[in-house]
């Protein structure tokens, strides 16, 4: 079962599939129904970060170093959480300024520098070269001891004459299903939906083959994971394999490579690719940023088992290889293959994007600026370029695999596969400084940044490129143990004499120390060309939002100049596309307007690269491109204007505030000035009825002196009457101006209320007698203390008593009043059995002048005066003020209106 | 919710997620009692899952609102 054809035709069908599935991404993406506009494709894609040495090699490093594997995953981990405000403003400034690689990010932020983004690239391609390496590592050692077992797969690559190295073959089998796959067209914008698919398909694959090979290991080989542990506890030299004490390094390597796997992330090439590049949606990037983690916990869930289970079962085997072996040792056939599909999944998702990625920087960001420089690119014929481009890329690829190859063969044995991955690791984390601290520190300097990047760079090949050379013998190993020259306070594992660090954070330590160093020292010392502000500018306000809909352009250039360049570059096609919104068909000599010159740039960027884009079109723009001032002026006013507005809009919300509650004082002050008036109205007139009878009454006397006695006793008596009811009313006018006021002095004390209650009955008695009116008493109390002042009490007592008389029925007039302890109070209520009052009248009758309109005709009330309306509104405010209530209810016993007054009882007096 | 309150939350929720994975708690982690291995990666695994949750709960509950 385990024979080279089968395992060979299984890895060709694997490839076969992933070829289709990019083919048909490829086409849905043509017809516009992509397949990959889903957060968890995209989310899947990323995990193209878990390679073969995460297949592999994460068993391995957990079986050597405890749990420090887990660090390569959480500090991604640490970088995914913080994508929607790190990466989504990478993923703005990669769509506004078409950029397509982390090469030309680097150029397009420092004055689309080409020197810088060349250098960028190189540093790439020599970074993450091992890094390949380490794939074609995984792919050969994985096929050996799948064919070989158990006979130990002991190769030694270097005595071996290449072309029966197998692992050359997979280089150049990889090299080719690369060109067919990846540059099939050159997309402007280069996206590869197909790549993605297939990325995200491999995705699924290795997580499946992982957990298959997991499951199977700790639930058919052990007992659950209760079991294994147990086991591997029982064993004294396996106790400390999963503390803290068998990373290397201790606490500092535990932080140093959680540092350099977040930064790492981030930048690696391939990272970038799918991050960046192949985003189609910024809003992809919240789901990710939780689904991506989570996918990395499910393909370490069972790492360490596995690590456990190898080192119990097979003891003194190669680690790397416990993922393959636990399952053959088993004796079984169908697992170990998933397995190797698993980890041939894994190693191709990497080598794929990583190889693209780096063939566009290759071809972008090293070839083309030289070609376009030493104007050795003669582009005769439409499309030529397009086809220039994908013959270095295709070139780059081959060139990019042979050389991980080569990395392989030569130094490759020294090395485990999590070893080779660090190096690359530390390497590209030199990008970190000037892409993290590009985005969000106008000030950095593109003579900085490359200063920066070639001090980090050799600061890496000194302490970990080169003594990987002395580990396999092409340097003499004395120059790791005594250093260069035997100077010992250069030994590249102990630079300075610092010591006690692993290698990693020993590198990485150095390495961003003078990357980061000579970043922000130069950039303070250094200034910047008019081109590296305006792209600082943008890439640091990238999400401002005062960005996004300016005309920026300035510079001047005709049609027919733009579109011969156009043509040249990118195809007749294209070109179309690019100048089709003009409705009328212009001349050659038109003045292109600024937007177009803007849209073609980015179109040369998608193409070629932003450094040689601008090359092209400063070659047919005459002026400044891009109006730098323009733009400037922006950015500084916007966050001023921000603040202004900020401010104006709270003035604007107090002034509307205060806009409303003058309006209610106003509406209220002529509510009041209404109720005045009328006031006024009313007054004049209860006065004016009085004084017109009593001026009447007083003429007829003047004038009639032969009137008999009889008639003079009578006219006198009504002119005294009214006089009485008129100064009467004065008095209740001013009683209440003064209740209104606040100025009504009242004088309280304690007073029984049912002594003033009877008091008061007397004083009406007589009256109502003489209009007739029974008047019915009800006391059942000897004693009622309340506070109150007498006079001002017994006049409310004596209205209540007065009113109802005057309402009570025409033909029996009947008035009751009770008095009864209530809760914590006195109830006094005088009801009469008149008509009563209306429900929707009983709050009326306690405003001023209000005078109930009698039912029966007012012919009939002539024996009972009329009342002045302002009874009720005096006695209410006594009362209140008083601290009592007065209202009007049913009658409970007589059925007509039933008046209530309530005041608390008197504190007993001690 | 607004875009600051999300940011603000998020920000947060990586500095607790660095501190959880950082030296001082790590060591705390690093302990065994007799008989069984080291509590260290259950730690790991457990802050991590948690991490990822609280995030998922963020990013979930805040979705459309920007």
């Amino acid at each position: 079962m385990r024979t080279d054809s089968v395992v060979l035709t299984a890895a060709f069908g694997y490839l076969a599939l992933l070829f289709v599935i990019a083919a048909w991404g490829d086409r849905r993406a043509e017809q516009g129904r992509s397949v990959i506009g889903s957060p968890t494709v995209y989310a899947l894609s990323i995990a193209v970060y878990c390679t073969a040495w995460t297949f592999y090699g994460s068993v391995g490093r957990a079986a050597e170093f405890g749990p420090s594997f887990l660090l390569i995953y959480l500090g991604p981990t640490l970088a995914m959480l913080l994508a929607p405000l790190l990466i989504r403003k990478m993923v703005r400034i990669a769509s506004t300024q078409r950029i397509t690689s982390i090469a030309d990010f680097i150029s397009a932020r420092y004055g689309k520098s080409s020197s810088l983004g060349a250098l960028v690239a190189l540093i790439a391609l020599i970074g993450v070269t091992p890094y390949i390496a380490l794939q074609l590592k995984a792919i050969t050692l994985s096929h050996a001891v799948l064919v070989n077992y158990p006979a130990t797969a002991e190769f030694r690559l270097a005595d071996e004459s290449f072309w029966s190295d197998k692992s050359f073959w997979v280089a150049l089998v990889l090299a080719v299903f690369i060109i067919l796959f990846g540059t099939r067209h050159l997309d402007a914008s280069e996206r590869h939906e197909g790549m993605v698919a297939a990325i995200a398909f491999e995705s699924l694959i290795k997580l499946v083959a992982f957990l298959t090979v997991g499951v199977f290991v700790v639930f058919v080989l052990f007992n659950g994971p209760a079991d294994l542990f147990r086991q591997v506890a029982e064993r004294p030299e396996l106790a400390g394999a999963l503390s803290l004490d068998a990373v290397p390094g201790g606490a500092v390597g535990w932080v140093g490579t959680l540092l350099l796997a977040f930064l790492a992330f981030l930048t690696l090439p391939r990272q970038f690719q799918v991050l960046v590049v192949e985003n189609v949606d910024e809003r992809h990037l919240k789901r990710a940023s939780w689904l991506f983690p989570l996918y990395l916990v499910a393909i370490n869930l069972f790492v360490i088992p596995i690590a456990m289970a190898g080192l119990l079962l097979a003891g003194d085997g190669d680690p790397d290889s416990f993922v393959l072996t636990l399952p053959l040792a088993a004796g079984l056939e169908g697992i170990p293959l998933l397995v190797f599909i698993g980890g041939l999944s894994a190693a191709t998702g990497m080598v794929i994007v990583e190889t693209i990625a780096l063939s566009t920087m290759v071809s972008n960001q090293l070839m083309m600026p030289l070609l376009l420089r030493s104007r050795r690119l003669h582009l005769s014929s439409q499309g030529e370029l397009a086809r220039w481009l994908l013959g270095i890329r295709r070139v780059a690829i081959v060139l990019i695999l042979l050389l991980g190859y080569l990395y392989h063969a030569l130094i490759g044995d020294s090395y485990s596969l999590v070893t080779i991955g660090l190096v690359s690791f530390v390497g590209v984390t030199q990008f970190a400084p000037a892409m993290l601290i590009g985005m969000y520190w106008r000030g950095a300097t593109r003579v900085a940044a490359t200063l920066g990047l070639l001090a980090g760079f050799a600061t890496w090949c000194y302490t970990l490129l080169v003594p990987g050379f002395a580990q396999s013998g092409w340097i003499d190993a004395s120059f790791l143990s005594e250093g260069p020259l035997g100077l010992g306070w250069l030994r590249p594992y102990a630079l300075f004499g610092l010591e006690g660090f692993d290698i990693y954070s020993h590198a990485l330590l150095w390495s961003l120390m003078a990357n980061l160093g000579l970043l922000v020292g130069v950039s303070l010392f250094t200034r910047q060309s008019p081109v590296e502000q305006t792209q600082a500018a943008l890439f640091t306000e990238a999400m401002n939002p005062g960005l996004q809909h300016t005309s920026l352009w300035r510079g001047q250039t005709t049609w027919g100049e733009l579109q011969s360049l156009l043509n040249r570059y990118l195809g007749t096609l294209t070109t179309s596309r690019i100048l089709a919104d003009r409705r009328d068909a212009p001349t050659d000599g038109d003045p292109a307007p600024p937007a177009l010159i803007a849209r073609a740039e980015q179109a040369l960027s998608g193409a070629l690269g932003s450094a040689s884009a601008r090359v092209l079109i400063n070659s047919v723009v005459r002026g400044e491109a891009l109006d730098r001032e323009a733009i400037l002026s922006i950015l500084d006013t916007t966050s001023q204007t921000l603040e202004y507005n900020r401010r104006l809009e709270q003035k604007s919300e107090e002034l509307a505030r205060i806009g409303e509650e003058l309006r209610a004082a106003n509406e209220r002050l002529r509510e009041l000035d209404r109720l005045k008036d009328e006031f006024v109205a009313m007054v004049s007139h209860e006065l004016r009825t009085p004084l017109t009878s009593i001026r009447a009454f007083a003429e007829i006397l003047r004038d009639s002196r032969d009137l008999p006695e009889e008639k003079r006793v009578h006219f006198l008596d009504v002119v005294v009457l009214e006089s009485q009811r008129l100064s009467r009313l004065i008095e209740e006018i001013l009683d209440l101006a003064r209740l209104e006021s606040g100025r009504l002095t009242l004088n309280p004390q304690r007073l029984d209320l049912v002594a003033l209650t009877r008091q008061s009955v007397d004083a009406v008695h007589r009256l109502q007698e003489d209009r007739g009116v029974a008047l019915e008493v009800d006391i059942p109390l000897d004693e009622a203390p309340v506070i109150g002042d007498p006079d001002r009490l017994e006049q409310v007592v004596i209205n209540l008593l007065d009113n109802a008389g005057k309402f009570a029925d025409d033909e029996a007039p009947c008035v009751r009043l009770h008095l009864a302890r209530h809760k914590e109070g006195y109830r006094l209520s005088v009801e009469d059995n008149g008509p009563g009052i209306a429900a929707d009248e009983r709050e009326r009758v306690f405003e001023k002048f209000h005078q109930i309109k009698r039912h029966g005709g007012s012919g009939k009330a002539t024996g009972r005066p009329r009342g002045s309306g302002l009874g009720l509104p005096i006695s209410r405010g006594i009362v209140a003020h008083l601290g009592g209530r007065l209202w009007v209810e049913e009658a409970p016993f007589l059925k007509g209106a039933c008046l209530v007054m309530e005041l608390p009882r008197a504190p007993d007096v001690v | 919710m607004n875009g600051a309150t999300v940011r603000a939350r998020l920000v947060a929720l990586v500095c607790l997620a660095a501190l959880l994975f950082s030296p001082p708690l790590v060591v705390v982690f690093d302990r065994s009692s007799t008989g069984s291995v080291s509590w260290l990666s259950l730690y790991l695994f457990a802050a991590w899952i948690s991490t990822i949750a609280l995030a998922a709960w963020l990013m979930e509950r805040g979705q459309g609102d920007e």
